[in-house]
């Protein structure tokens, strides 16, 4: 059998597939698609939520000019998506090839190496459409400003003395392109980047936006949905639509094979059982795909916390602590929903919560070091209990 | 001979011995044919890399058993050379990169993801068109390597899939988050191991020792892996097994419980002297420094169960998390255990005093 790095046999293979006439090399239909990546805007009429960036981007297609551009926001709100969207309406799909370049955290950033793929991709030839009719066709359709695009995606990786050989780059080249960085973290770009850009921030989506998007998709895919499904995605993904339509998938996924599989057993049933398309995705299905801890097992670990009582309050908190984390939830998830909760508690006083917080940021940093959880968690419990415990 | 762990271990998901809702689950997502990408997490000893392998057969049928292991180098930008190994059959490949370390892991993401990611899948009657790559260890890729993950997961989805495994999810970068469907993988109970022990017994034609069974099933902690190297331990130390035979702990435990009892007794520099050679010897026998002191430190709070004070084990909890963290940052693991040692010997030391805990 033919190994994963044989080239000889890869390419043999490849050559095989080629030249047999059956169709082997089968394009990915749709159905097979993830839907994120079936779903992902094509133009910048079809991001959602982000309505004053899509304005202010949308003008840029009529004015002949674009500023260097600093996206930055949470996941899955639409960043990398907007300027894929905004390059390919300006340059069309046969000029993107030549006129984008696209650098992101899978490429190798070091300083020289950013500086040649820049340098090699400015000082190429501006590619312009055909001339003649087809042209002229095309430059209806495609504004084409004499510029091209370079698109430092995920640009919070990229190590500082990377970042300030990059002012340079941008300066020498500002005639001919036009920089786009994208990240997480704004505060993770040096200032002389990010005062050369200006910026758009891409909020975590709203709920009756992302709403609206999922119940889209819902019907394109004739998923039927429970009174609050969306609701709940919404809230689960805390407003990275990219997670709630990921969830959106695997539940549909869930229901249909579930049903399928009870629509044999029952096949005299007068029930219309219409393969997948006939299975509703319930919140609690939601819930259970998300990851979310639920309320019974928080609030076990809140009341082993609480005070007074005859049995000791170690060994209570102890054996929740353990039990949770044998269970496999992640510290990080318990921190942020016992902060959660304790944080909206109109019981507990002021000070007490103001110490508590200290321990919460505390844990945390130990956390984000790679700290064993299970005494992470041990540890925060119990501190977060004597503070209770106060009088 | 092949341990019981090897021999037994299930490879499909129908044979998988609990969390049966998971494994349906399972089975839907590889039934469908846009399988997402997965971040498969949970405690060490649950059983997620068995899952993960049977999920890979019910995706591609038995050939995914068919794995030949391949020596790859690469090379970093300082031109150093990377030897790397991948597991690999036609349809996925499994690979380590925590294995090259912290500063070298973002170059084999980079460089073999895509590499990968821009080959079509070999076989051409493949059940699926995409390739999965198993990344074993995925909490302890750099920022970096996982970064470099972000856009490669979405632009090569049609030939690429990832499954990521991981004890917990709380070093996994959020957008890497954002691109995975997060499956958790709880321990097994104890009554479940308590089953899995017993279900062996039938395939060994041993007879069944319910009262063994379930008090390894505690001593293990939830953990199957080591409950079936405890129950292989004690099927080969004794002659005869019965309901009390006592269940030995492995060497280094015994040995972390000798050194709580004499801090526990001694309170001294002396002491000390002589419990470093002791965590010395653990440590030279490959004891990651962070089991050692977890270890140490639930020892030590069952040694005071006695004394039974709250205030007390909190105490030493709140400390051994404190040098735990220590330990990570710090790159003198012998330091901070020993730091440890001390700092309980304080807190003791206050406590039977009498006087406040104030440091
Ligand atoms: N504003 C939006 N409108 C419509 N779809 C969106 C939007 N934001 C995210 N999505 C969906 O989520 C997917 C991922 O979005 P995108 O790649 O643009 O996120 P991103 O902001 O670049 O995230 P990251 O910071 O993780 O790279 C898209 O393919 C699309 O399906
Ligand atoms: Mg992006």
């Amino acid at each position: 059998m033919a190994g994963f790095f044989d080239i000889k046999a890869r390419k043999d293979a490849a050559a095989a597939a080629s030249s047999s006439k059956a169709p082997t090399t089968k394009q990915e239909t749709p159905r097979t698609q993830p839907w994120v990546e079936k779903y992902r805007p094509k133009t910048l009429s079809d991001v959602t939520a982000q309505d004053h960036t899509i304005t202010v981007l949308q003008r840029t297609l009529q004015a002949s000019n674009l500023p260097h551009m600093l996206y930055y926001g949470p996941p899955g709100t639409g960043k990398t998506s907007t300027i894929l969207a905004l390059a390919k309406q300006l340059y069309g799909p046969d000029l993107m090839r030549t006129r984008v370049l696209e650098l992101n955290a899978s490429d190798e950033r070091g300083i020289s190496i950013v500086r040649e793929k820049v340098k090699d991709f400015a000082r190429s030839q501006l590619s312009n459409p055909p001339a003649g009719p087809a042209g002229v066709e095309y430059r209806k359709k495609y504004p084409v400003p004499p510029f091209k695009i370079i698109i430092l995606d995920e640009a919070d990786s990229m190590t500082q003395d990377a970042q300030s050989a990059l002012r340079r780059t941008m300066e020498t080249y500002s005639k001919i392109t036009r920089f786009c960085l994208v990240c997480n973290y704004v505060t993770r770009i040096i200032d002389p980047l990010a005062s050369r850009c200006s910026k758009f921030r891409f909020k975590a989506l709203d709920s009756v936006n992302a709403a609206k998007r999922l119940e889209e998709i819902a019907g394109n895919e004739g998923v039927m949905m429970e009174k609050g499904v969306t609701d709940a995605l919404v809230r689960v993904s805390e407003g990275d639509l990219r997670k709630a339509i990921t969830f959106l998938q695997s539940a549909a996924r869930l229901v249909g094979a579930t049903q399928a599989a009870s629509g044999k057993v029952k096949e005299g049933d007068a029930m219309d059982v219409d393969g997948e398309s006939g299975a509703t995705v319930t919140v609690a299905i939601i819930e259970e795909i998300s990851g979310v801890i639920p309320d019974d097992t928080i609030s076990r670990l809140q009341s082993a916390m609480q005070p007074g009582k005859k049995t000791s309050r170690y060994s209570s908190v102890a054996n929740v602590v353990t039990d949770m984390v044998a269970d496999g939830w992640s510290a990080a998830q318990v921190v942020s929903q016992l902060y959660e909760k304790v944080l909206y508690d109109e019981t507990i006083p002021d000070l007490q919560k103001a110490k508590i917080t200290m321990i919460f940021s505390e844990v945390d940093k130990r956390l984000v070091d790679g700290a064993d959880e299970h005494l992470a968690i041990l540890d925060l419990s119990l501190r977060v209990a004597d503070v209770f415990a106060e009088e | 001979m092949a341990l019981l762990v090897d021999k037994h271990r299930p490879r499909s998901l129908d044979t998988l011995s609990y969390h049966p809702a998971l494994s349906a689950r399972l089975r839907a997502l590889a039934q469908s044919s846009d399988f997402p990408h997965l971040l498969i997490y949970g405690p060490s000893g649950a059983g997620k890399k068995t899952r993960t392998t049977a999920l890979l057969k019910e995706l591609y049928g038995p050939g995914v058993e068919k794995i030949k292991i391949d020596a790859r180098t690469f090379q970093t930008t300082s031109n150093r050379k990377l030897d790397f190994t991948i597991v690999a059959s036609v349809y996925h490949l499994e690979i380590t990169p925590s294995d090259v370390g912290h500063t070298h892991d973002r170059v084999v993401i980079q460089h073999l993801l895509k590499e990968i990611a821009q080959t079509q899948q070999l076989d051409a009657l493949a059940r699926h068109r995409f390739k999965v790559v198993v990344v074993n260890e995925a909490d302890h890729l750099s920022r970096d390597a996982q970064a470099a993950l972000r856009r490669t997961m979405e632009k090569y989805s049609p030939n690429l899939r990832l499954i990521l495994l991981a004890n917990t999810t709380s070093n996994i970068i959020a957008p890497i988050r954002s691109r995975t469907l997060l499956i958790r993988v709880p321990a097994p109970s104890v009554e479940e191991i308590a089953q899995v022990l017993t279900s062996i017994c039938a395939r060994e034609s041993w007879t069944p020792i319910p009262a063994l069974h379930a008090r390894i099933a505690v001593d293990s902690g939830r953990n199957l892996r080591r409950a079936l190297l405890m129950y292989e331990a004690v099927r080969a130390q004794h002659e005869v097994v019965t309901a009390d035979t006592p269940i030995a702990p492995p060497d280094w435990e015994a040995l972390v419980g000798v050194v709580a009892r004499e801090i526990v007794a001694e309170r001294s520099a002396a002491c000390i002297l002589r419990v470093r050679a002791k965590l010395y010897d653990l440590l030279v026998h490959c004891i990651p420094p962070t089991v050692v002191l977890k270890t140490l430190t639930w020892a030590l709070v069952g040694l005071l169960e006695e004394g039974g004070d709250d205030g007390v084990k909190g105490e030493v909890v709140r400390w051994s998390a404190f040098y735990e963290h220590r330990i990570r940052l710090g790159s003198k693991h012998i330091f901070h255990l020993e730091a440890f040692v001390a700092k309980f010997m304080r807190i003791q030391e206050s406590y039977l005093m009498g006087m406040d805990l104030d440091f």
